[in-house]
Protein backbone atom coordinates (compact mmCIF):
# COMPACT_ATOMS: atom_id res chain seq x y z
CA UNK A 1 0.00 0.00 0.00
CA UNK A 2 0.82 3.78 -1.13
CA UNK A 3 2.17 6.11 1.69
CA UNK A 4 -0.12 8.59 0.76
CA UNK A 5 -2.84 8.49 -2.14
CA UNK A 6 -5.23 10.69 -2.96
CA UNK A 7 -8.17 9.43 -5.17
CA UNK A 8 -10.66 12.00 -6.95
CA UNK A 9 -9.75 14.26 -4.78
CA UNK A 10 -11.52 17.80 -5.21
CA UNK A 11 -9.99 20.85 -3.49
CA UNK A 12 -11.52 24.36 -3.20
CA UNK A 13 -11.89 27.16 -0.26
CA UNK A 14 -15.60 27.08 0.99
CA UNK A 15 -17.31 25.51 -1.44
CA UNK A 16 -15.22 27.06 -4.61
CA UNK A 17 -13.40 24.87 -6.38
CA UNK A 18 -10.25 25.27 -7.95
CA UNK A 19 -9.33 21.49 -8.37
CA UNK A 20 -11.02 18.45 -9.11
CA UNK A 21 -10.42 14.87 -10.46
CA UNK A 22 -7.41 14.56 -8.49
CA UNK A 23 -5.77 11.04 -8.88
CA UNK A 24 -2.06 10.24 -7.26
CA UNK A 25 -0.27 7.91 -4.88
CA UNK A 26 3.14 8.49 -2.98
CA UNK A 27 5.49 5.26 -2.31
CA UNK A 28 7.54 4.85 0.99
CA UNK A 29 10.71 6.88 -0.38
CA UNK A 30 9.38 8.73 -3.00
CA UNK A 31 10.75 11.75 -4.70
CA UNK A 32 7.57 13.83 -5.97
CA UNK A 33 7.26 17.18 -7.40
CA UNK A 34 4.10 19.14 -7.88
CA UNK A 35 4.42 21.32 -10.60
CA UNK A 36 2.04 24.26 -11.92
CA UNK A 37 1.36 27.75 -12.54
CA UNK A 38 0.84 30.68 -10.25
CA UNK A 39 -2.26 30.09 -8.63
CA UNK A 40 -3.38 26.43 -9.84
CA UNK A 41 -3.30 25.71 -6.38
CA UNK A 42 -0.53 23.98 -5.77
CA UNK A 43 0.04 25.41 -2.00
CA UNK A 44 -4.22 24.21 -1.87
CA UNK A 45 -3.22 20.56 -2.44
CA UNK A 46 -0.47 20.72 0.40
CA UNK A 47 -2.97 22.00 2.74
CA UNK A 48 -5.69 19.72 1.87
CA UNK A 49 -3.10 16.97 2.42
CA UNK A 50 -2.33 18.14 5.46
CA UNK A 51 -5.85 18.63 6.81
CA UNK A 52 -5.50 22.38 6.97
CA UNK A 53 -8.07 22.91 4.53
CA UNK A 54 -10.89 20.42 4.27
CA UNK A 55 -10.67 18.57 0.81
CA UNK A 56 -14.32 19.81 -0.79
CA UNK A 57 -14.39 15.67 -1.99
CA UNK A 58 -12.87 12.70 -2.91
CA UNK A 59 -10.30 10.78 -0.33
CA UNK A 60 -7.14 11.17 1.14
CA UNK A 61 -5.95 7.62 2.35
CA UNK A 62 -2.72 7.60 4.57
CA UNK A 63 -0.78 3.60 4.44
CA UNK A 64 1.85 2.03 5.81
CA UNK A 65 1.47 3.42 8.99
CA UNK A 66 2.12 6.74 8.27
CA UNK A 67 -0.16 8.87 10.36
CA UNK A 68 -1.87 12.22 9.97
CA UNK A 69 0.52 14.01 12.61
CA UNK A 70 4.01 12.67 11.34
CA UNK A 71 4.03 14.67 8.95
CA UNK A 72 6.85 17.23 8.41
CA UNK A 73 5.89 20.89 6.55
CA UNK A 74 7.67 23.61 5.04
CA UNK A 75 5.10 26.20 4.25
CA UNK A 76 5.37 28.62 1.32
CA UNK A 77 5.11 31.95 3.36
CA UNK A 78 5.52 31.30 7.23
CA UNK A 79 3.40 33.83 8.93
CA UNK A 80 6.31 35.14 11.41
CA UNK A 81 6.09 38.28 12.53
CA UNK A 82 8.98 40.54 12.12
CA UNK A 83 9.92 40.82 15.76
CA UNK A 84 9.16 37.72 17.27
CA UNK A 85 11.65 36.89 19.36
CA UNK A 86 12.62 32.65 18.93
CA UNK A 87 16.37 31.50 18.98
CA UNK A 88 16.80 28.62 16.35
CA UNK A 89 16.94 26.01 19.03
CA UNK A 90 13.45 27.00 20.20
CA UNK A 91 11.74 26.70 16.57
CA UNK A 92 13.28 23.62 15.60
CA UNK A 93 12.19 21.87 19.23
CA UNK A 94 8.96 23.16 18.63
CA UNK A 95 8.95 20.58 15.75
CA UNK A 96 8.68 18.15 18.78
CA UNK A 97 5.39 19.82 20.04
CA UNK A 98 2.85 17.06 18.67
CA UNK A 99 4.85 14.36 20.01
CA UNK A 100 4.83 15.42 23.23
CA UNK A 101 1.14 14.64 23.51
CA UNK A 102 0.08 15.07 27.03
CA UNK A 103 3.32 15.60 29.13
CA UNK A 104 4.11 19.62 29.46
CA UNK A 105 8.29 19.03 28.92
CA UNK A 106 10.51 18.03 26.37
CA UNK A 107 12.48 14.91 27.24
CA UNK A 108 15.96 14.02 26.24
CA UNK A 109 15.41 12.13 23.25
CA UNK A 110 13.38 15.27 22.23
CA UNK A 111 16.59 17.55 22.57
CA UNK A 112 18.64 15.55 21.22
CA UNK A 113 16.77 14.88 18.41
CA UNK A 114 16.51 18.58 17.78
CA UNK A 115 20.41 19.45 17.99
CA UNK A 116 20.91 16.44 15.76
CA UNK A 117 18.40 18.20 12.90
CA UNK A 118 20.37 20.99 13.66
CA UNK A 119 23.51 20.07 12.52
CA UNK A 120 21.92 17.82 9.84
CA UNK A 121 21.15 21.46 8.41
CA UNK A 122 24.62 23.02 9.15
CA UNK A 123 23.08 25.75 11.84
CA UNK A 124 25.48 24.36 14.71
CA UNK A 125 26.59 27.38 14.83
CA UNK A 126 23.77 29.79 14.59
CA UNK A 127 21.53 27.56 17.19
CA UNK A 128 21.57 30.13 20.00
CA UNK A 129 20.78 32.84 17.50
CA UNK A 130 17.85 35.01 17.10
CA UNK A 131 15.52 33.83 14.03
CA UNK A 132 14.47 36.96 12.48
CA UNK A 133 18.27 37.93 12.67
CA UNK A 134 18.98 34.93 10.09
CA UNK A 135 18.93 35.36 5.89
CA UNK A 136 16.06 34.06 4.09
CA UNK A 137 18.06 30.75 3.24
CA UNK A 138 19.37 30.59 6.91
CA UNK A 139 15.83 30.68 7.90
CA UNK A 140 14.33 28.12 5.12
CA UNK A 141 17.38 25.40 7.08
CA UNK A 142 15.61 26.01 10.29
CA UNK A 143 12.17 25.70 9.35
CA UNK A 144 13.42 22.17 7.32
CA UNK A 145 15.33 20.98 10.68
CA UNK A 146 11.83 21.98 12.43
CA UNK A 147 10.11 19.72 9.74
CA UNK A 148 12.09 17.00 10.34
CA UNK A 149 11.43 17.05 13.89
CA UNK A 150 7.89 16.29 13.32
CA UNK A 151 8.72 13.20 10.69
CA UNK A 152 10.82 10.28 10.44
CA UNK A 153 8.54 9.38 7.54
CA UNK A 154 7.19 12.15 4.87
CA UNK A 155 8.21 16.25 4.13
CA UNK A 156 5.85 18.07 2.30
CA UNK A 157 7.88 21.38 1.07
CA UNK A 158 6.33 24.44 -0.41
CA UNK A 159 8.59 26.13 -2.72
CA UNK A 160 11.47 25.59 -0.39
CA UNK A 161 14.36 27.25 -2.66
CA UNK A 162 11.73 30.31 -3.45
CA UNK A 163 13.60 33.67 -3.07
CA UNK A 164 17.21 31.69 -2.30
CA UNK A 165 20.32 32.65 -4.21
CA UNK A 166 21.97 29.31 -6.74
CA UNK A 167 24.33 28.70 -4.03
CA UNK A 168 21.71 28.62 -1.21
CA UNK A 169 19.22 26.71 -4.00
CA UNK A 170 21.85 23.84 -4.73
CA UNK A 171 22.63 23.20 -1.27
CA UNK A 172 18.85 23.43 -0.15
CA UNK A 173 18.56 20.32 -2.98
CA UNK A 174 20.94 18.55 -2.02
CA UNK A 175 19.79 18.22 1.47
CA UNK A 176 16.60 17.41 0.29
CA UNK A 177 18.48 14.75 -2.14
CA UNK A 178 20.63 13.24 0.96
CA UNK A 179 17.38 13.18 3.37
CA UNK A 180 15.49 11.30 0.42
CA UNK A 181 18.30 8.38 -0.35
CA UNK A 182 20.02 8.64 3.06
CA UNK A 183 17.03 8.38 5.65
CA UNK A 184 14.37 7.35 3.13
CA UNK A 185 12.16 10.05 3.68
CA UNK A 186 9.59 10.99 1.37
CA UNK A 187 9.96 14.06 -0.38
CA UNK A 188 6.98 15.85 -1.95
CA UNK A 189 8.01 19.25 -3.35
CA UNK A 190 6.15 22.24 -4.82
CA UNK A 191 8.63 23.63 -7.28
CA UNK A 192 8.61 26.45 -9.95
CA UNK A 193 12.21 25.12 -11.44
CA UNK A 194 11.46 22.20 -13.59
CA UNK A 195 14.85 21.52 -14.54
CA UNK A 196 15.37 20.70 -10.85
CA UNK A 197 12.33 18.83 -10.72
CA UNK A 198 13.79 16.47 -13.45
CA UNK A 199 17.26 15.80 -12.15
CA UNK A 200 15.70 15.20 -8.29
CA UNK A 201 12.52 13.61 -8.59
CA UNK A 202 11.42 10.36 -9.64
CA UNK A 203 7.80 11.31 -9.45
CA UNK A 204 5.79 14.22 -10.83
CA UNK A 205 2.50 15.96 -10.71
CA UNK A 206 1.16 18.60 -12.98
CA UNK A 207 -1.59 20.47 -11.93
CA UNK A 208 -3.66 23.18 -14.27
CA UNK A 209 -5.77 22.85 -16.78
CA UNK A 210 -4.54 19.30 -17.76
CA UNK A 211 -3.24 17.07 -15.07
CA UNK A 212 -0.25 14.90 -15.53
CA UNK A 213 0.62 12.16 -13.13
CA UNK A 214 3.16 9.85 -13.69
CA UNK A 215 7.00 9.11 -12.98
CA UNK A 216 9.83 11.40 -14.62
CA UNK A 217 10.08 9.57 -17.93
CA UNK A 218 6.95 9.97 -18.76
CA UNK A 219 6.78 13.12 -18.07
CA UNK A 220 9.72 13.93 -20.11
CA UNK A 221 7.71 11.68 -22.81
CA UNK A 222 4.98 14.12 -22.78
CA UNK A 223 6.39 17.45 -22.70
CA UNK A 224 8.46 16.42 -25.34
CA UNK A 225 5.93 15.45 -27.69
CA UNK A 226 4.20 18.97 -26.83
CA UNK A 227 7.26 20.65 -28.05
CA UNK A 228 8.14 22.22 -24.83
CA UNK A 229 11.55 20.64 -24.86
CA UNK A 230 13.71 23.64 -24.37
CA UNK A 231 11.50 24.58 -21.24
CA UNK A 232 11.82 21.27 -20.19
CA UNK A 233 15.55 19.69 -19.53
CA UNK A 234 16.81 19.82 -22.39
CA UNK A 235 19.98 21.71 -21.14
CA UNK A 236 20.20 20.21 -18.31
CA UNK A 237 22.95 21.19 -16.08
CA UNK B 1 13.48 59.27 50.80
CA UNK B 2 14.23 57.89 54.39
CA UNK B 3 11.04 59.42 55.71
CA UNK B 4 9.25 57.99 52.49
CA UNK B 5 10.82 53.88 53.43
CA UNK B 6 9.82 54.71 57.24
CA UNK B 7 5.90 55.63 55.66
CA UNK B 8 6.09 52.87 53.64
CA UNK B 9 7.01 50.20 56.14
CA UNK B 10 4.69 51.33 58.74
CA UNK B 11 1.74 51.14 56.17
CA UNK B 12 2.89 47.82 55.33
CA UNK B 13 3.41 46.20 58.92
CA UNK B 14 0.00 48.19 60.46
CA UNK B 15 -1.99 47.39 57.82
CA UNK B 16 -3.29 44.40 56.05
CA UNK B 17 -5.03 45.45 53.38
CA UNK B 18 -1.91 47.16 51.98
CA UNK B 19 -0.28 44.12 52.48
CA UNK B 20 -3.38 42.03 51.03
CA UNK B 21 -2.50 45.11 47.88
CA UNK B 22 1.08 43.98 47.14
CA UNK B 23 0.26 40.57 46.98
CA UNK B 24 -2.23 40.51 44.64
CA UNK B 25 -0.03 43.37 42.59
CA UNK B 26 2.47 40.61 42.40
CA UNK B 27 0.51 38.17 41.06
CA UNK B 28 -0.89 39.94 38.63
CA UNK B 29 1.84 41.17 37.27
CA UNK B 30 3.11 38.24 36.89
CA UNK B 31 0.04 36.71 35.18
CA UNK B 32 -0.61 39.33 32.60
CA UNK B 33 3.14 39.73 31.78
CA UNK B 34 3.50 35.55 30.99
CA UNK B 35 0.70 35.99 28.91
CA UNK B 36 1.10 39.39 27.46
CA UNK B 37 4.38 38.05 25.54
CA UNK B 38 1.75 35.55 23.60
CA UNK B 39 -0.60 38.31 23.09
CA UNK B 40 1.34 40.43 21.41
CA UNK B 41 2.73 37.91 19.30
CA UNK B 42 -0.01 36.58 18.63
CA UNK B 43 -2.16 39.89 17.46
CA UNK B 44 -4.26 38.97 20.47
CA UNK B 45 -3.83 42.28 22.64
CA UNK B 46 -6.93 43.95 20.90
CA UNK B 47 -8.87 41.16 21.89
CA UNK B 48 -8.36 42.04 25.70
CA UNK B 49 -8.94 45.33 25.01
CA UNK B 50 -12.39 44.72 24.08
CA UNK B 51 -12.29 42.42 26.98
CA UNK B 52 -11.74 44.84 29.60
CA UNK B 53 -14.49 47.12 28.59
CA UNK B 54 -16.55 43.80 28.38
CA UNK B 55 -15.81 43.12 32.01
CA UNK B 56 -16.25 47.23 32.83
CA UNK B 57 -19.84 46.70 31.52
CA UNK B 58 -20.27 43.20 33.74
CA UNK B 59 -19.13 45.12 36.80
CA UNK B 60 -21.77 47.25 36.17
CA UNK B 61 -24.40 44.68 35.82
CA UNK B 62 -23.30 43.54 39.06
CA UNK B 63 -23.58 46.96 40.71
CA UNK B 64 -27.09 47.70 39.52
CA UNK B 65 -28.24 44.09 40.75
CA UNK B 66 -26.77 44.78 44.27
CA UNK B 67 -24.54 41.66 44.48
CA UNK B 68 -22.37 41.63 47.38
CA UNK B 69 -19.40 39.32 45.86
CA UNK B 70 -19.81 40.45 41.94
CA UNK B 71 -16.33 38.75 41.09
CA UNK B 72 -18.20 35.52 39.82
CA UNK B 73 -20.58 37.07 37.70
CA UNK B 74 -17.91 39.50 35.67
CA UNK B 75 -15.54 36.17 35.62
CA UNK B 76 -18.43 34.44 33.99
CA UNK B 77 -19.39 37.29 31.13
CA UNK B 78 -15.82 37.87 30.59
CA UNK B 79 -14.95 34.52 29.52
CA UNK B 80 -17.96 33.88 27.50
CA UNK B 81 -17.20 37.24 25.78
CA UNK B 82 -13.68 35.56 25.46
CA UNK B 83 -14.67 32.59 23.49
CA UNK B 84 -17.04 34.23 21.53
CA UNK B 85 -14.75 36.73 20.58
CA UNK B 86 -12.03 34.06 19.40
CA UNK B 87 -14.84 32.49 17.21
CA UNK B 88 -15.66 35.33 15.22
CA UNK B 89 -11.79 36.57 14.88
CA UNK B 90 -11.01 32.95 13.54
CA UNK B 91 -13.18 33.56 10.67
CA UNK B 92 -12.21 36.38 9.29
CA UNK B 93 -9.79 38.86 10.14
CA UNK B 94 -11.65 42.07 9.46
CA UNK B 95 -14.95 41.18 10.61
CA UNK B 96 -13.34 40.35 14.08
CA UNK B 97 -11.67 43.21 14.63
CA UNK B 98 -14.70 45.50 14.06
CA UNK B 99 -16.64 42.69 16.14
CA UNK B 100 -13.78 43.55 19.32
CA UNK B 101 -14.64 47.24 18.91
CA UNK B 102 -18.18 47.26 18.62
CA UNK B 103 -18.09 44.59 21.66
CA UNK B 104 -16.13 47.20 23.70
CA UNK B 105 -17.50 50.22 22.71
CA UNK B 106 -21.15 48.66 23.44
CA UNK B 107 -20.27 47.30 26.51
CA UNK B 108 -18.32 50.76 28.33
CA UNK B 109 -21.71 52.54 26.40
CA UNK B 110 -24.44 50.24 28.22
CA UNK B 111 -22.47 49.78 31.41
CA UNK B 112 -22.26 53.50 31.78
CA UNK B 113 -25.98 54.32 31.01
CA UNK B 114 -26.75 51.51 33.92
CA UNK B 115 -24.83 53.13 36.18
CA UNK B 116 -26.13 56.50 35.61
CA UNK B 117 -30.18 54.80 35.57
CA UNK B 118 -29.88 52.61 38.17
CA UNK B 119 -27.09 53.95 40.81
CA UNK B 120 -28.89 55.46 43.81
CA UNK B 121 -24.93 56.97 44.46
CA UNK B 122 -24.44 60.64 45.14
CA UNK B 123 -20.72 60.34 43.69
CA UNK B 124 -21.54 58.71 40.56
CA UNK B 125 -18.79 60.17 38.50
CA UNK B 126 -16.48 59.59 40.77
CA UNK B 127 -17.99 55.49 40.92
CA UNK B 128 -17.28 55.56 37.29
CA UNK B 129 -13.85 56.54 37.57
CA UNK B 130 -13.12 53.87 40.25
CA UNK B 131 -14.32 51.26 38.10
CA UNK B 132 -12.47 52.50 34.96
CA UNK B 133 -8.81 53.45 36.73
CA UNK B 134 -9.06 51.43 39.69
CA UNK B 135 -8.55 54.43 41.59
CA UNK B 136 -8.72 52.64 45.33
CA UNK B 137 -10.06 49.25 44.26
CA UNK B 138 -6.91 47.36 44.84
CA UNK B 139 -6.73 49.00 48.70
CA UNK B 140 -10.70 48.01 49.55
CA UNK B 141 -10.33 44.18 48.67
CA UNK B 142 -12.19 41.50 51.01
CA UNK B 143 -10.49 38.59 52.49
CA UNK B 144 -12.29 36.59 49.86
CA UNK B 145 -11.14 38.47 47.03
CA UNK B 146 -7.75 37.91 47.68
CA UNK B 147 -8.16 34.54 48.13
CA UNK B 148 -9.85 34.23 44.80
CA UNK B 149 -7.73 36.39 43.42
CA UNK B 150 -4.25 34.30 44.80
CA UNK B 151 -6.35 30.64 43.73
CA UNK B 152 -7.50 31.78 39.70
CA UNK B 153 -3.35 33.24 39.39
CA UNK B 154 -2.35 29.57 40.76
CA UNK B 155 -4.13 28.11 38.12
CA UNK B 156 -3.49 30.53 35.53
CA UNK B 157 0.63 29.88 36.48
CA UNK B 158 0.03 26.59 36.52
CA UNK B 159 -1.79 27.22 32.80
CA UNK B 160 1.29 28.86 31.58
CA UNK B 161 3.92 26.42 32.72
CA UNK B 162 2.07 23.24 31.95
CA UNK B 163 1.26 24.70 28.50
CA UNK B 164 4.40 26.60 27.94
CA UNK B 165 5.93 24.21 24.87
CA UNK B 166 2.70 24.22 22.82
CA UNK B 167 1.38 27.87 23.29
CA UNK B 168 5.37 28.43 21.91
CA UNK B 169 4.83 26.26 18.83
CA UNK B 170 1.08 27.62 17.92
CA UNK B 171 2.24 30.88 18.56
CA UNK B 172 5.07 30.46 16.27
CA UNK B 173 3.37 29.28 13.34
CA UNK B 174 -0.22 27.77 14.37
CA UNK B 175 -0.35 26.32 10.36
CA UNK B 176 2.65 24.00 10.84
CA UNK B 177 1.57 22.97 14.47
CA UNK B 178 -2.03 22.23 12.97
CA UNK B 179 -0.18 20.28 10.17
CA UNK B 180 1.46 18.55 12.61
CA UNK B 181 -1.67 17.77 15.00
CA UNK B 182 -1.10 19.95 17.41
CA UNK B 183 -4.78 21.22 18.70
CA UNK B 184 -4.24 24.58 18.01
CA UNK B 185 -8.06 25.43 18.30
CA UNK B 186 -8.10 24.13 21.88
CA UNK B 187 -4.67 25.90 23.10
CA UNK B 188 -6.26 29.31 21.82
CA UNK B 189 -9.34 28.50 23.70
CA UNK B 190 -7.04 27.68 26.34
CA UNK B 191 -5.42 31.34 25.62
CA UNK B 192 -8.57 32.88 25.59
CA UNK B 193 -10.14 32.08 28.71
CA UNK B 194 -6.69 32.71 30.59
CA UNK B 195 -6.86 36.11 29.13
CA UNK B 196 -10.71 36.68 30.38
CA UNK B 197 -9.39 35.45 34.01
CA UNK B 198 -6.38 37.75 34.23
CA UNK B 199 -8.35 40.85 32.86
CA UNK B 200 -11.22 40.42 35.55
CA UNK B 201 -7.91 40.05 38.10
CA UNK B 202 -5.91 42.48 36.81
CA UNK B 203 -9.24 45.23 36.67
CA UNK B 204 -8.88 45.07 40.75
CA UNK B 205 -5.46 46.68 40.27
CA UNK B 206 -5.54 49.14 37.76
CA UNK B 207 -9.08 49.43 36.43
CA UNK B 208 -10.46 47.96 33.10
CA UNK B 209 -9.09 51.34 30.71
CA UNK B 210 -5.44 50.79 32.14
CA UNK B 211 -5.38 46.86 31.66
CA UNK B 212 -3.85 46.79 28.22
CA UNK B 213 -1.31 48.48 29.31
CA UNK B 214 -0.27 45.86 32.14
CA UNK B 215 -0.22 43.14 29.43
CA UNK B 216 1.38 45.00 26.08
CA UNK B 217 4.21 47.04 28.10
CA UNK B 218 6.06 44.17 30.23
CA UNK B 219 5.77 42.32 26.91
CA UNK B 220 7.13 45.27 24.15
CA UNK B 221 10.11 46.22 26.83
CA UNK B 222 11.03 42.80 26.89
CA UNK B 223 11.13 42.55 23.03
CA UNK B 224 13.47 45.65 22.85
CA UNK B 225 16.55 43.86 24.67
CA UNK B 226 16.22 39.69 24.20
CA UNK B 227 15.68 37.67 21.23
CA UNK B 228 14.80 34.21 22.54
CA UNK B 229 11.15 33.55 23.34
CA UNK B 230 11.92 32.01 27.03
CA UNK B 231 14.63 34.79 27.88
CA UNK B 232 11.89 37.50 26.95
CA UNK B 233 9.27 35.41 28.82
CA UNK B 234 10.89 35.61 32.07
CA UNK B 235 12.56 39.06 31.03
CA UNK B 236 9.07 40.84 30.97
CA UNK B 237 7.82 38.62 34.20
CA UNK B 238 10.25 39.98 36.35
CA UNK B 239 10.34 43.64 34.81
CA UNK B 240 6.01 43.48 35.63
CA UNK B 241 6.49 42.40 38.90
CA UNK B 242 8.90 44.89 39.87
CA UNK B 243 7.33 47.79 38.35
CA UNK B 244 3.91 46.80 39.84
CA UNK B 245 5.85 46.62 43.28
CA UNK B 246 6.77 50.24 42.58
CA UNK B 247 4.22 51.96 41.41
CA UNK B 248 2.39 50.48 44.06
CA UNK B 249 4.87 51.84 47.43
CA UNK B 250 5.13 54.77 45.18
CA UNK B 251 1.48 55.51 45.17
CA UNK B 252 1.22 54.50 49.13
CA UNK B 253 3.49 56.96 50.28
CA UNK B 254 2.53 60.05 47.96
CA UNK B 255 -0.99 58.97 47.68
CA UNK B 256 -1.81 59.07 43.75
CA UNK B 257 -4.15 56.70 41.99
CA UNK B 258 -2.48 53.02 41.70
CA UNK B 259 -3.15 52.02 38.94
CA UNK B 260 -1.87 54.94 36.88
CA UNK B 261 0.77 55.41 38.68
CA UNK B 262 1.91 51.31 37.60
CA UNK B 263 1.05 52.35 34.28
CA UNK B 264 3.64 55.03 34.45
CA UNK B 265 6.16 53.22 36.01
CA UNK B 266 5.67 50.50 33.17
CA UNK B 267 6.23 53.43 30.63
CA UNK B 268 8.93 54.56 32.13
CA UNK B 269 11.00 51.10 32.27
CA UNK B 270 9.79 51.03 28.39
CA UNK B 271 11.72 53.80 27.38
CA UNK B 272 15.04 52.56 29.79
CA UNK B 273 14.25 48.95 27.66
CA UNK B 274 13.72 50.59 24.28
CA UNK B 275 16.91 53.33 24.88
CA UNK B 276 19.04 50.09 26.01
CA UNK B 277 18.00 47.82 22.80
CA UNK B 278 19.03 50.77 20.79
CA UNK B 279 23.19 51.07 22.20
CA UNK B 280 23.57 47.24 23.35
CA UNK B 281 22.84 46.77 19.97
CA UNK B 282 23.35 42.65 20.25
CA UNK B 283 22.71 41.08 23.66
CA UNK B 284 22.97 37.15 23.74
CA UNK B 285 19.62 35.28 24.61
N1 LIG C 1 -7.41 31.37 1.93
C1 LIG C 1 -7.95 31.38 0.68
N2 LIG C 1 -9.27 31.57 0.49
C2 LIG C 1 -9.83 31.56 -0.73
N3 LIG C 1 -9.12 31.36 -1.87
C3 LIG C 1 -7.80 31.16 -1.77
C4 LIG C 1 -7.14 31.17 -0.49
N4 LIG C 1 -5.82 30.94 -0.70
C5 LIG C 1 -5.66 30.82 -2.03
N5 LIG C 1 -6.83 30.96 -2.69
C6 LIG C 1 -7.05 30.86 -4.14
O1 LIG C 1 -6.82 29.53 -4.54
C7 LIG C 1 -6.10 29.48 -5.76
C8 LIG C 1 -4.89 28.59 -5.61
O2 LIG C 1 -3.98 29.15 -4.68
P1 LIG C 1 -2.66 28.43 -4.24
O3 LIG C 1 -2.05 29.23 -3.16
O4 LIG C 1 -2.96 27.00 -3.95
O5 LIG C 1 -1.78 28.53 -5.57
P2 LIG C 1 -0.31 28.01 -5.84
O6 LIG C 1 -0.42 26.99 -6.92
O7 LIG C 1 0.34 27.59 -4.58
O8 LIG C 1 0.39 29.31 -6.43
P3 LIG C 1 1.91 29.82 -6.21
O9 LIG C 1 2.72 29.16 -7.27
O10 LIG C 1 1.81 31.29 -6.46
O11 LIG C 1 2.33 29.49 -4.83
C9 LIG C 1 -5.77 30.91 -6.13
O12 LIG C 1 -6.63 31.29 -7.18
C10 LIG C 1 -6.05 31.71 -4.88
O13 LIG C 1 -6.60 32.95 -5.24
MG1 LIG D 1 1.86 28.25 -3.40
Amino acid sequence: MALLTCKELCIGYEGREILHGLDFSAEQGDYLCILGENGSGKSTLMKTILGLVPALSGEIVFGDGLKKGEIGYLPQQTDVQRDFPASVKEIVLSGCASSLGLRPFYSKAHKKLAMDNIEKMGLTELKNRCYRELSGGQQQRVLLARALCATQKALLLDEPVSGLDPNATANMYELVQKLNRDDGITVIMISHDIQAALQYADKILHIGKSVFFGSRDEYLAKIGKAGFAQQGGADNG
Amino acid sequence: MAEAFDKLYTYITEFPFVRYALIVGVLIALCSSLLGVTLVLKRFSFIGDGLSHVAFGAMTIAAVVKLTNSMPLILCITVISAVLLLRTGKNAKIKGDAAVAMISVSALAIGYLLMNVFSSSSNLSGDVCTTLFGSTSILTLSTTEVWLCIALSAVVLAVFVLFYNKVFSVTFDEDFARATGVKASLYNLILAVVIAVIIVLAMNLVGSLLISALVIFPALSAMRVFKSFKSVTVCSAVLSVICTLLGICISIVYGTPVGSTIVAVDIAAFAIFTVIGKFSGRVKP
